[in-house]
């Protein structure tokens, strides 16, 4: 059974211009203990999608989704005071920043605390105790003594294992780590990444990775949802994702990447990423696609079947090659 | 190959600190002794992580800052601190491109005023249409269309940004060019726009770049020449094939390692480094890195390795040797 499934989300944000679709018609469904990444550029609704779920997005957003269910309990139809008992419990999210996401008015070790405050009924030496044996399970030194500085006395690497102990306090069934390493150096990155890998080992945790970068998705999860402007417009394995993309932003995206290049230019995709006023008709990465026609100018696309990777695309890639998509009957 | 247009050897840049009210003064040895040389129509990178020291040196060669000590040259001529004629001048043919292109931008000014101000301060003598036929040649040059001439900054993305940015440092027709993490703020689709245009103007103008950055990635497409630093001190300098293929320093191998590939049939064994950068007020005895290597004997925990010599240079008492 999935632990998260969701169906058809859609969020609006209403703006002095009018309504602004951040995220169009996405589907995700997680399994226990499985590793997911969310891929694509700023502005894709990685992040909007997830903070969706976890009824965090501010009131100007305007949330429809056929089906919203985490762990057989239906997120859409739930109350705010029911929901708070699950997010930070069972569903619990890592952001972005960790220099700004930390309360610099408290301890960490407050912090951590105050989680278990909130959703356990352990005794004060028994959260001080679990606090302590968090901070040893991410790789922070000294984790006693450590519980009482502030955030400002740590560095960004230290700050974001805080975070991710936070996160953990509970052992969360569903770990969203949002662009966990993006302000961090290579060296603590790997640190972070193989933490994340073992807690979900040994937890059995399942984790969704939201990430721009394609070598740690490479390197991490298991399978693969690329987004371009709201739309989910692949989804598949990542061995076979690396090999054959099937829809040709995917496709282009990955020939942009440094390491793949061969001569002394690097493939590029032409143009910008479609911004509240200048939607294209049909399909949305119609206007930067090589491959596109009129045909995916004008009629929004239909997702292809799972052989490939339910692209988003009148004419899936296969090997590289578009394949014209046998029209749908009926 | 060209003679180099800027030499520096040995650079150091020291800040003195308070510790407490009454403790004495910390030296930060935020550069300490960096010899290299930019030659035009090549890049050199500058990699390391954070607190390496790589935007201090990015300050030195631009002279916004001054070196403790050491000497660099440009087009042969020794930059002396407080010499302002002089500096007037050397400045112009040094041009820096700042990593975050929301921030560098003054979002009161048009593009147009924006790629002439360069002009206006150091070639009063050009006249005004001049200025703007050259600003105008030069939107086009880094491909923004005519019609961005009178446009202002929040009116463009990020990658027009960065664009807009070297166009700016384009202005005076400088030799050297500073590229402070130029894409590591943009889109991947974004950041090799950005990267094209960068080769196709160092083509064009024979310019020769400093570029830092920590994505070893784009270091490897991207430069000719590279220097690894650690704790303000380089580790390891060379071609760039040299370095990549055949790290000899252990922190070269271990930075690496840990940069993630985008080739998941390709999973490698990463080097697990412990810890974190120790803080510069508080370099460790001997090499920098011992206490996160794990090759470090006595020797390393006592005494600083120097550099070797030759064109591929390492500091380390037990260098890798290839392969393994």
């Amino acid at each position: 059974m999935s632990l998260l499934e969701i169906k058809n989300l859609t969020v609006e944000f209403r703006t002095a211009n009018g309504p602004f679709r951040a995220v169009d018609s996405v589907d995700m469904t997680v399994t226990a203990g499985e590793l997911v990444a969310i891929v694509g550029e700023s502005g894709s609704g990685k992040s909007v999608s997830m903070l969706a779920m976890m009824g965090l997005l501010p009131w100007t957003a305007n949330i429809t989704a056929d089906k919203m269910e985490f762990d057989g309990k239906d997120l859409l139809r739930m109350s705010p005071k029911e929901r708070r008992k699950i997010i930070g419990k069972d569903v619990s999210m890592i952001f972005q920043e960790p220099m700004s996401s930390l309360n610099p008015c408290y301890t960490v070790g407050f912090q951590i605390k105050e989680v278990l405050r909130q959703h356990t009924d352990l005794t004060r030496a028994e959260r001080q105790a679990r606090a302590v044996e968090l901070m040893e399970q991410v790789g922070i030194p000294d984790p006693a003594k450590r519980l009482n500085v502030f955030p400002h006395q740590l560095s960004g690497g230290m700050s974001q294992r805080v975070m991710i102990a936070m996160a953990l306090a509970c052992k969360p069934k569903l770990l969203i780590a949002d662009e966990p390493t993006t302000a961090l150096d290579v060296t603590i990155q790997a640190q972070i990444l193989d933490l994340l890998i073992d807690l979900q080992k040994t937890e059995g945790m399942a984790l969704i990775l939201i990430t721009h970068d394609m070598g740690v998705v490479a390197e991490t999860v298991e399978r693969v949802n690329v987004q371009y402007a709201g739309q989910r417009v692949e989804q598949q394995e990542v061995n076979a994702l690396f090999s054959n993309p099937h829809h040709p932003y995917t496709a282009a995206l990955l020939a942009a990447l440094p390491e793949r290049a061969t001569g002394r230019h690097l493939p590029t995709i032409p143009g910008v990423v479609p911004g509240q006023f200048d939607r294209p008709q049909g399909c949305l990465f119609s206007p930067r696609c090589e491959f596109a026609d009129d045909h995916c100018r004008t009629k929004p696309p239909v997702a292809a079947g799972p052989e490939l990777g339910k692209a988003l695309c009148h004419r899936p890639l296969q090997q590289g090659v578009p394949q014209d998509q046998k029209e749908v009957s009926a | 190959m060209s003679a180099p247009i800027l030499s520096a050897t040995d650079l150091r840049r020291h800040f003195e600190v308070k510790s407490g009210l009454f403790g004495g003064t910390n030296t930060v040895r935020a550069l300490d002794g960096a010899s290299f040389e930019l030659v035009p129509g090549r890049t050199l990178a500058v990699v390391g992580e954070s607190g390496c020291g790589k935007s201090t040196l990015a300050n030195l060669v631009t002279m916004i800052d001054t070196p403790t000590s050491g000497t660099f040259t440009i087009d042969g001529q020794d930059i002396q601190p407080g010499d302002e004629l002089k500096d007037k001048v050397l400045r112009a043919k040094v041009q820096i491109v700042f990593q975050n292109p929301y921030g560098s931008l003054n979002p009161r000014q048009t593009i147009g005023k924006i790629l002439m101000e360069p002009l206006l301060l150091n070639r009063p003598e050009i006249s005004a249409e001049e200025r703007e036929r050259r600003a105008r040649e030069m939107v086009e040059l880094v491909g923004l269309r005519p019609e961005h001439f009178n446009r202002y900054p929040h009116m463009f993305s990020g990658g027009q940004r960065q664009r807009i940015a070297v166009a700016r440092a384009l202005m005076l027709e400088p030799e050297i060019l500073v590229l402070d993490e130029p894409v590591s703020a943009l889109d991947l689709s974004i950041q090799s726009q950005v990267l094209n245009l960068l080769t196709d103007l160092q083509d064009k103008f024979n310019l020769a770049y400093l570029f830092i950055s920590h994505d070893l990635s784009v270091v490897r497409h991207f430069a000719d020449d590279v220097i690894v630093m650690y704790l303000g001190k380089p580790v390891e300098q060379g071609a760039k094939d040299e370095v990549f293929e055949n790290p000899r320093h252990p922190y070269t191998k271990a930075l690496l390692s840990a940069t993630p590939m985008a080739d998941p049939a390709r999973r490698q064994e990463r080097i697990k480094l412990e810890g974190e950068l120790p803080s510069p007020l508080n370099v460790p005895v001997g090499c920098a890195f011992n206490p996160r290597c794990w090759k470090a004997t006595e020797e390393c925990r006592n005494k600083r390795p120097d550099m070797s010599d030759g064109s591929h240079r390492f500091a380390c008492f037990h260098p890798e040797n290839g392969d393994n």
